[in-house]
């Protein structure tokens, strides 16, 4: 059971989430040629160590996160709302 | 019979007031109150308890605690019987009844034995290089027979009648372990005021002082007052007979606490076991250690121990293992039982070693005990219990008792569960815990320290920096100071024997098993014990692991380190399901969702079923109805007459803000920016990947108010992936999502009258004009809001009414009223599903994740602009091929023949020629307006089949149906009805 910092919520169990994979994949432009659509869409790396992810706090406050996890370690270093990593407030 | 184990006529914490009896293999016993089920057939010198896996061979009690690997037995009987349980774990209660298992006929002429003959055959790897001719179905074809002989006890016949719950708990600091080391924490962490759970697997607690191998009357006093202490603590959480068997992630730890396992009957409504899950901020692992066997030929004889055992049967339960005792050893621990038995018995000891200190020497004399050094025991005599052990010397030592010891290994389970590779101890020859990975400290002899009163002082010092840690400060505990006799647990040199010594008495591992494991190149530990068994089963190798590692080692010429160690995976120890499970079984087995009008469905005598987490009502069946008779009547009756149906599981989300009307035009393929207030409109989503998920109706209620509603299956889903687009993809955008499912009651009215009735109900402000199809009106009713959207499923005039949840049944119920006149009679899914079938609507059974807007036919609702999600990759080559399966209607050329969803399609006439499938039937129904079969489905290219005759294949109920290819709408292609 990984336990997962909420900005709203605090500690919580993980099963209070859903993931969502690499929070750091650029979403391409409405004009995108279909490859780079398709690499968006289906392409994901799986490394190693520090990894940028997004989780969903559905059975919580329902917000996004941007929770940073060591995929090799379970260890998470940092959690915020994906709101206030794309630049508002 | 040469010697007896037999019971002390005082001492122990057994109640000699209060007698049990017991059966065991249907033979009556009696015993005492505080015995296991191990001590209690020691003290009536009955050894014999269990056969072994896999050659049958007679076995005994070897431990006396969770690491017992020999004595499995069945305990209790029907669907309450508990196969492959320690005896040595077994509390005692009156009337217990424990079975032998693996034996036939019986336990002492068990006709399995003949294994023992062929042993050499039956060595490691024997059934995976044996059965497997002639070719892939042979093991199958073998795997009845061996499982019939090689193996545990028999699973209970049907399910398990008791209850087991969970529960969720949170403390500051989680003690595993209540001996010297898990007391002197518990108690400095619990006197800080801190949130203390300790739990301790056994009985009783106390640890080493329990079983008497920490010993002295100060120490005794001074844990029986820490105990008292801790059980007084509002702070504290003591938790006996519960055992730590899983370390996760986060320092949340899973224990199995057994309630009511020690008691005749589980009182009325108690739980027999608790599944805790603990999360702890820090947590201080005092598990102990656990004697190591020396190895000797038929070391697996009954009468052959764990010395530390018999310490603690003598100590625990007053029983006394022999009355002549033999005690083979390389260190100094062993002398401590020596010198505890003396006694009660004539004790020798077998020393490999050349001395041991001048102090226990001394005692040795003083106590009648005799020392043989520089010596080794070769193998154990006897048949069905040990009556001599053989000395390499030639010398036989005529014993009723043989007693092992090899040094201590560490319980490091849980440590290795949340942390590095345990480091090698040279000094002790085992295994330490590694780095921590989760924050836990560990003391006593899990850390490798033997002596009681450095234990007690890292259990002090480990609870210390934990409270440190937490910003705590510690309260001063006065430690006791401990019997100056304390031996070392340095091992001397362990001698492998020849002849048939078991590594792994569990799993029947020999040391030429380990041999032959090692020769044909499974060279590390873990390649070792997949090929062997070496280390799994119940005791997961607790006695075991270490010698198997040494044997492998000498073998291969290198230290134990590099052979490796094993990884320590949950659980530890075994767990019954029913304690995992908990209460979520059965009914309770997910939560069920119930609509508003959930007791007005009852009362009206509708079939419920389940939709996902809903019970929905498929019918209302009337006397003597079916299901499907019901469903006709209800369809045909909406189509003549008007019908209302619950469509409360809707998903309804309620968006606002400047920004709605452009999170829209994301979110679904069509227009929604010129959505004018009091208007709805149809709308079909996509995926990024360019495949439908969902469809459903957005009304407009205001300028930047707007009421969203989705199919039953996706409306978590829907909102998932709406607040990912306003939090997520784009953030700038000023709108709010709000689920309000559960907010409203929805009815719909659908069928020719339906409008009469609502005029009827709530006069003009339903009017033909004032609420045109596809219009939405909140309407003031009975002091509530009733929002009515013109909308249709059916075909039909049609509309969905809204109430908040708690008026629904009384819309139900006026709707009942006033639709006397109209002739209104409720429907439920089926009907529902036939009148959308007819028009070729589209549910979850069509719309499955792998259909594109142009295999539903919907390609012309796209907008021209690709802003929204799903527009760039639906474009993709392959989405476009004109070869794709594509939503097309069926009808069967015999009128009557019915088809079923699922089916495959083929073009063949004859059901067994060989045959390509063109697609599968999505839906279908037997259609009371058409009075004929027909389907949904979809085919190779779509309409271009339109007019062509296929098949529909079923070769599960032996049909195979001709049917022809037609357009999806069978009913008002047109939608004059419903825009009427």
């Amino acid at each position: 059971m990984i336990r997962i910092f909420c900005p709203h919520c605090g500690h919580r169990d993980h099963s209070e989430f859903t993931y969502f994979g690499d929070a750091t994949v650029k979403r391409p432009s409405d004009t995108a040629p279909g490859s780079e659509w398709s690499e968006y869409v289906y392409q994901r790396d799986n490394p190693r160590g520090k990894h940028e992810e997004l989780w969903h706090h559905g059975m919580g406050c329902r917000s996004w996160l941007v929770v940073t996890r060591d995929t090799l370690t379970h260890k998470i270093t940092a959690s915020r709302l994906a709101r206030d990593k794309a630049g508002r407030r | 019979m040469s010697g007896k184990a037999h019971r002390i006529d005082s001492g122990g914490r057994i109640d000699r007031e209060r007698p049990l009896r017991f059966t065991f293999d249907g033979r009556k016993y009696t015993a005492y109150e505080g015995d296991t089920l191990a001590s209690a057939l020691l003290a009536n010198d009955c050894l014999l308890l269990a056969r072994s896996f896999k050659y049958h061979r007679p076995r005994g009690v070897f431990g006396a605690g969770s690491e017992e690997p020999s004595a499995l037995v069945t305990v209790g009987s029907g669907n309450r019987s508990e196969p492959n349980t320690r005896a040595t774990t077994v509390e005692l209660h009156d009337g217990l009844v424990a079975r032998s298992q693996n034996a036939w006929p019986s336990l002492r002429f068990d006709i399995g034995a003949i294994n023992n003959l062929f042993g050499r055959f039956f060595s490691a790897g024997f059934y995976y290089k044996t059965f497997m001719w002639p070719g892939a179905k042979g093991w199958q074809f073998y795997e009845r027979f061996i499982r019939r002989t090689a193996g545990m006890g028999v699973a209970p016949p049907s399910a398990d009648p008791d209850r087991y719950e969970r529960i969720e708990a949170f403390c500051d600091v989680l003690v595993v372990g209540t001996g010297p080391a898990g007391l002197a924490a518990a108690a400095t962490a619990a006197r800080s005021g801190a949130r203390v759970i300790i739990a301790d697997e056994n009985a009783v607690p106390g640890g080493a002082i329990r079983s008497g191998i920490a010993a002295g009357d100060e120490l005794r006093d001074w844990a029986a007052h820490i105990v008292a202490e801790l059980e007084s603590l509002d702070n504290v959480t003591l938790l006996q007979r519960c055992t730590a068997f899983g370390y996760y992630d986060s320092n949340v730890l899973g224990l199995v606490e057994r309630l009511n396992e020690h008691v005749a009957e589980i009182p009325a409504g108690q739980a027999r076991q608790r599944h805790w899950v603990v999360r702890a901020r820090e947590v201080i692992l005092a598990t102990g250690a656990i004697e190591r066997p020396m190895l000797l030929a038929d070391n697996d004889l009954p009468g052959v121990m764990l010395a530390s055992a018999a310490q603690g049967f003598l100590n625990e339960f007053a029983v006394c293992p022999g009355e002549n005792i033999l005690i083979y050893t390389n260190n100094d621990s062993a002398y401590t039982t020596a010198l505890a038995l003396a006694p009660h018995a004539r004790v020798t000891v077998v020393d490999t070693r050349s001395e041991c200190s001048q102090a226990l020497l001394d005692a040795c004399h003083g106590a009648n005990v005799i020392t043989f050094f520089g010596n080794q025991v070769q193998r154990a005599l006897g048949r069905q219990r040990v009556s001599a052990a053989a000395l390499n010397d030639g010398q036989k030592v005529a014993c009723d008792a043989l007693l092992l010891s090899g040094g201590w290994t560490p319980t490091i389970a849980l440590h290795s569960q949340a942390g590095g590779k345990p480091r090698f101890d040279d000094r002790l020859q085992t295994f330490l815990p590694g780095e921590p990975r989760e924050p836990w400290l560990s003391a006593g002899a899990c850390n490798g320290e033997m002596a009681t009163a450095a234990c007690l002082q890292q259990g002090l010092a480990a609870a210390e920096a934990a409270l440190d840690r937490l910003g705590l400060t510690a309260a001063r505990l006065e430690l006791p100071s401990v019997a100056a006799l304390e031996a070392s647990a340095i091992p001397g040199p362990m001698p492998e024997p020849d002849g048939k010594c078991f590594v792994d008495l569990q799993n029947d591992v020999t040391l030429d098993d380990v041999r032959q494991g090692v020769s044909e190149g499974y060279a590390s530990a873990e390649l070792l014990k997949r090929y062997t068994a070496l280390g799994m089963g119940t005791d997961q190798g607790k006695t075991a692991n270490l010698n198997g590692l040494a044997a492998m080692a000498a073998l291969r010429g290198e230290a134990i380190p590099a052979v490796g160690v094993t990884t320590f995976r949950p659980p530890a120890a075994p767990v019954t399901m029913g304690a995992i499970a908990g209460r979520k079984h059965g009914e309770h087995i997910s939560p069920v969702r119930h609509s508003p009008l959930h007791a007005w469905h009852q009362k009206h005598g509708a079939l419920l079923s389940d939709a996902g987490l809903w019970k929905r009502p498929l019918g209302y069946p009337r006397d003597g109805e079916d299901r499907r008779a019901a469903a006709l009547r209800e369809a045909a009756h909406v189509r003549n007459a008007v019908g209302c149906c619950d469509v409360s599981t809707l998903g309804k989300i309620d968006i606002q803000g400047p920004d709605t009307r452009e999170l829209l035009e994301r979110l679904y393929v069509n227009r929604f920016a010129n959505l004018a207030p009091g208007k709805a409109r149809y709308g079909v989503m996509l995926q990024d990947d360019g495949f439908v998920y969902d469809d459903g109706t957005t009304a407009c209620l205001g300028e930047q108010h707007f009421f969203m509603t989705t199919t039953t299956d996706h409306a978590a889903l829907v909102l998932r992936n709406m607040e990912f687009a306003l939090q997520v993809t784009w953030p700038t955008l000023r709108a709010h999502a709000c689920d309000v499912t559960e907010q409203w009651a929805a009815i719909a009215v659908a069928g020719p009258r339906s409008r009469d009735l609502l005029r009827a109900m709530l006069g003009d402000a339903v009017s033909a004009e004032r609420l045109p199809f596809m219009g939405i009106t909140d309407i003031p009713w009975k002091g509530h809001s009733l929002r009515v959207l013109r909308i249709s499923f059916s075909g039909e005039l049609g509309y969905e009414l809204y109430v908040p949840a708690d008026c629904g049944e009384l819309l139900a119920d006026e709707l009942v009223r006033a639709g006397e006149a109209f002739d209104l009679m409720p429907y439920g899914l089926d009907a529902m599903d036939i009148l959308r079938i007819e028009k070729g609507h589209l549910t979850g059974a069509d719309i499955d994740g792998n259909r594109t807007l142009d295999d539903l036919g919907l390609a012309a609702m796209a907008r021209k602009d690709d802003r929204f999600i799903g527009a760039a990759l639906r474009k993709r080559p392959g989405l476009n091929d004109v070869q794709r399966n594509k939503l097309v209607g069926l009808q069967p050329v015999d009128p009557q023949q019915p088809i079923v969803a699922g089916a495959h399609i083929v073009a063949e006439k004859e059901p067994r020629e060989p045959s390509v499938s063109l697609g599968h039937v999505s839906s279908a129904c037997y259609s009371p307006t058409l009075k004929r079969e027909i389907g949904l489905a979809f085919v190779r290219g779509g309409e271009v089949l339109h007019g062509h005759t296929v098949h529909v294949t079923n070769p599960l109920a032996g049909t195979h149906v001709a049917v022809k290819v037609v357009p999806a709408h069978f009913f008002d292609s047109k939608g004059e009805r419903l825009r009427g």
